[in-house]
């Protein structure tokens, strides 16, 4: 099923009687657990509706290439400021995807720190409900709380509850330049105690990331003369390696929001872990033999690659564990995304029924009966 | 005349065996059900309006408010949650059979965690104070609605407050890491946490901004950031609200985000200079402040380039702060804006409409008509940055009509905010204010999703009944009702 605009969407999923398995660009097909039902093609949603760079406000087709997006923006010196990552290399597609599949994974890359995830970006979007019904959700304006959030709580739903046809992102200026400051490996406790401190410096630090075996990156953005301001100020807290200048900087952080060190094929699981940063020595302290890592946001988020047998939820108090690359018969017994309580799994049960009452997007694609 | 939904005479007439039970919930001092006790809950910051409560509670553990839910909502009583009483939109404007639960003794902050750069907090804290618990180590929480030293953070939550820095540092729903909350059937769940990322639906997402619709929140861990090296204020007048404009839009497309950027018109800047005496310029037909902060260095350069772009957009006069004093003095007028013109005029009405900035020549043009139409004056302040417009609407309403022709030009300028592109409110919430405007912003269709929302959490419709939406919904059980065939569903259901 490939629908050509709203209305012949729309009437599809009202005449449906079984499920669909929801697609953009195919590019992220392999997150989540398998689903075998009929595919629906959002492809022909794409191309760009409105660019306004002096309002902050993009819309376009929810299956607007992201690249092709992005190259847009960079014409006018401004960005997705959420960084959304590429994981073509590690998934094994064939690009980044497309804006409307990095809201349904509410992607997020290094710069979360300072800038947010898809969710804190998005403002708007037209979608089409499980019941065949066309849906506007917020505005073209950057400042808005008419009636519920609608258009952030897509973010993260992969495909589950509604359709999207179309979105709003606020967009904002490209930073002019970047550097990166290096700090030598002391290991991961001593790498996130130094990330807190320097995180509460004034060096406005946007991205902070800790590879064992290479030490602990803090990326700098800003306008030339305050980034030179601020690396000092890096400097003077701590014992600064080596500072990449910008070129090497922008590759480094690609590199890392794209999680090109576990990139290769392998046997291992790939795991994407997100908990409190002051909590994640004591997670890493207790890995398996062969088990590889690197860190981001500061140590909230581990990248984590580990063998099948390995349940990382054993070991995480707080936080939220995905399963982000594994194998389809893995991923069809596993829990992939983290388990929620039976209340919260109640009422997301319910949520999801007030979208899609029929249960025709995506189904059991997050959790068993979602 | 506001009409609410209306009140269920068999909850009234339990009236004392409701106190009674919900006195076996909390120590009996903390049921409130004499009238002169209960006087100061009757109307919240939209003074307009008030209603007695039938009863108030004010509980103090996240338990008493479970069971109080869960009494209520096996006996069929509404429950009007509150925090400081200071929405702008009548959000936690009483019912007359409903249970005013009184956030205020859950007053403390519960764990300051500048490792992971967050705070813990019950949501009675004031948005202040969660600053004031942690600017000695540099630290600050950004969102700073102008009620700030009164509006507490499960307030801030509920209406998903913004503020004059919201452009670059983002609103209440950007700054919150984490909520526990309890549901109307007294169940208590947790979302997020000290760490940005959610299992499952970004709940958090929905819940803030929904105007105390979903559920009572008992804990909040809202995000710190630290505090700017330093902060300087450019004063701008312009000639006319079109250069003015452009002025803004420009600074945007240089790639500058200031921390600040607020407009004034002639109204607004006359009102304000004659209460504070900032030293506004009043040959000017608008003004801009343009706050830049960060790194000193940054700070001037972008300053620079500021007062360039001002120049270059015909600024007839440019002011740069050299001390916090002289910042501090640059905005004393802003944000004395609501009370000066409280000065030259026995009422005024705040509206908050957000547009697409473009469109603001259009719509400033269209007000001055519609002010012609309505007989009344008005006067804007503008987060210049975000398109978000504050008209105040000035009226006297111990003269025969005015209240109601200030409540028909403001309904006028909200719908001439979302005709060209814009929405009905950028900050305050819908509330009761704007309710019977929402059909303007979205159809039946769209307005029934959003309903159904509420069935998935309230199906009973207990909480804040009467607010946000101008109709109720008839929830089928879990939420699982099926419309079909285009017709408006439960075309019955009264509408208020």
């Amino acid at each position: 099923m490939k629908p050509r605009d709203d209305k012949d969407l729309a009437e599809a999923v009202r005449a449906a009687k079984t499920p669909f398995e929801v697609l953009g660009l195919e590019t992220k097909r392999s997150l989540g657990r398998p689903i075998e039902a009929e595919k629906l093609s959002l492809a022909a949603f794409n191309g760009i509706i409105a660019y306004e760079p002096e309002e902050l406000i993009l819309e376009c087709g929810a299956a607007s290439k992201l690249s092709d997006v992005e190259k847009m923006l960079a014409q006018k010196n401004q960005m997705l400021a959420f960084e959304p990552p590429n994981f073509s290399n590690l998934l094994g597609s064939k690009h980044a995807g497309s804006i409307g599949g990095a809201l349904a994974c509410n992607l997020a890359g290094p710069r979360r720190l300072k800038a947010g995830a898809a969710r804190d970006h998005i403002l708007g979007l037209n979608a089409v409900n499980g019941q065949g019904e066309i849906i506007r959700a917020g505005a073209r304006v950057v400042k808005n709380v008419t009636g519920y959030d609608v258009p952030r709580l897509m973010a993260g739903s992969f495909g589950t509850m509604m359709v999207f046809t179309s979105v709003i992102f606020k967009v904002l200026p490209k930073p002019e330049t970047e550097q990166t400051c290096v700090l030598r490996d002391e290991g991961p406790a001593k790498a996130v105690a130094q990330m807190a401190e320097l995180l509460a410096t004034g060096a406005e630090i946007s991205s902070a990331a800790y590879v064992p075996k290479q030490g602990t990156y803090l990326r700098i953005e800003g306008i030339a003369a305050s980034v030179k301001a601020r690396v000092a100020m890096v400097q003077a807290a701590a014992q600064v390696q080596e500072v990449l200048k910008v070129a090497h900087s922008r590759n480094l952080w690609r590199e890392l929001r794209d999680v090109m060190p576990f990139a290769a094929e392998g046997n291992k699981q790939i795991w994407r872990i997100v908990l409190p940063p002051s909590e994640a020595p004591a997670f890493l302290s207790a890995l398996p033999d062969g088990a590889e890592y690197f860190l981001d946001w500061a140590g909230s988020l581990i990248w984590l690659a580990a063998d099948a047998k390995f349940n990382p939820r054993a070991q995480l108090p707080n936080g939220v564990a995905t399963l982000f690359r594994a194998s389809a018969e893995s991923r069809a017994t596993a829990e992939v995304f983290h388990p929620l309580s039976p209340e919260l799994a109640a009422l997301s049960s319910r949520v999801k029924a007030a979208f899609d009452p029929k249960g025709l997007f995506n189904p059991g694609k997050m959790y068993k009966g979602i | 005349m506001l009409r609410m939904p209306e009140a269920d005479q068999s909850v009234l007439a339990r009236r004392g065996e409701i106190a009674a039970a919900l006195r076996q919930i909390v120590p009996a001092a903390s049921v409130i059900d004499s009238a002169i006790q209960m006087r100061p809950y009757e109307s919240d910051g939209l003074t307009a309006y008030k209603q007695m409560p039938m009863l108030v509670v004010l509980p103090e553990t996240t338990a008493q408010v479970s069971a109080i839910l869960k009494y209520a909502h096996a006996n069929n009583i509404k429950l009007v949650p509150r925090g400081a009483g200071t929405s702008l939109s009548g959000g936690a404007l009483p019912l007359e059979d409903g249970i005013l639960l009184g956030m205020a003794k859950f007053s403390k902050v519960l764990d300051i965690d500048f490792t992971n750069r967050c705070c813990v907090v019950q949501p009675g804290v004031t948005n202040l104070a969660i600053t004031k618990a942690v600017e000695h180590e540099g630290f600050y929480y950004a969102p700073d609605p102008s009620s700030q030293i009164a509006c507490t953070i499960g307030g801030n939550v509920a209406e998903n407050s913004g503020g004059v820095h919201c452009l670059k540092y983002g609103l209440t729903t950007n700054n919150i890491m984490g909520l526990e909350m309890v549901l109307i059937t007294g169940e208590v769940i947790r979302l997020g946490g000290k760490f940005t990322e959610q299992a499952g639906y970004d709940l958090l997402g929905v819940m803030i901004g929904s105007e105390g619709l979903l559920g009572v929140v008992t804990e909040v861990t809202v995000r710190i950031i630290t505090k700017p090296e330093t902060a300087r204020a450019a004063l701008i007048g312009f000639p006319s609200s079109v250069s003015a404009g452009q002025c803004v839009a420009d600074i945007i497309s240089a790639g500058i985000i200031p921390g600040g950027m607020e407009m004034m018109d002639k109204p607004a800047i006359h009102a304000a200079e004659a209460f504070v005496k900032a030293g506004y310029p009043l040959d000017v037909e608008a003004l801009l402040i343009v706050e830049l902060d960060g790194p000193q260095v940054e700070v001037d350069d972008l300053l620079a380039r500021v007062e360039k772009i001002a120049l270059a957009n015909k600024s007839k006069t440019l002011r740069i702060s050299n001390s916090e004093t002289e910042r501090n003095l640059f905005w004393a007028g802003r944000k004395a804006a609501f009370p000066a013109v409280g000065r030259i005029s026995p009422d005024y009405m705040c509206m908050d409409g957000t547009i697409p900035r473009k469109k603001l020549p259009e719509v400033l043009a269209g007000m001055a008509k519609l002010s012609k139409k309505h007989g009344l004056a008005v006067a804007n302040v503008f987060h210049a940055g975000d398109g978000n417009l504050h008209p105040l609407i000035l009226f006297d309403a111990n003269k025969e009509g005015e209240l109601a022709s200030a409540e028909a030009f403001g309904a006028d300028i909200l719908r001439l905010c979302v005709k060209v592109g814009g929405v009905l409110t950028g900050e305050h919430g819908v509330g009761v204010e704007k309710r019977d405007l929402m059909d303007t912003m979205f159809n039946p269709t769209e307005m029934d999703q959003q309903l159904r929302i509420k069935c998935a959490f309230d199906p009973k419709n207990l909480l804040n009944p009467g607010k946000v939406y101008p109709t109720l919904h008839a929830c089928a059980e879990q939420g699982r009702m099926i419309v079909r065939g285009g017709a408006l569903p439960h075309p019955d259901l009264p509408r208020f």
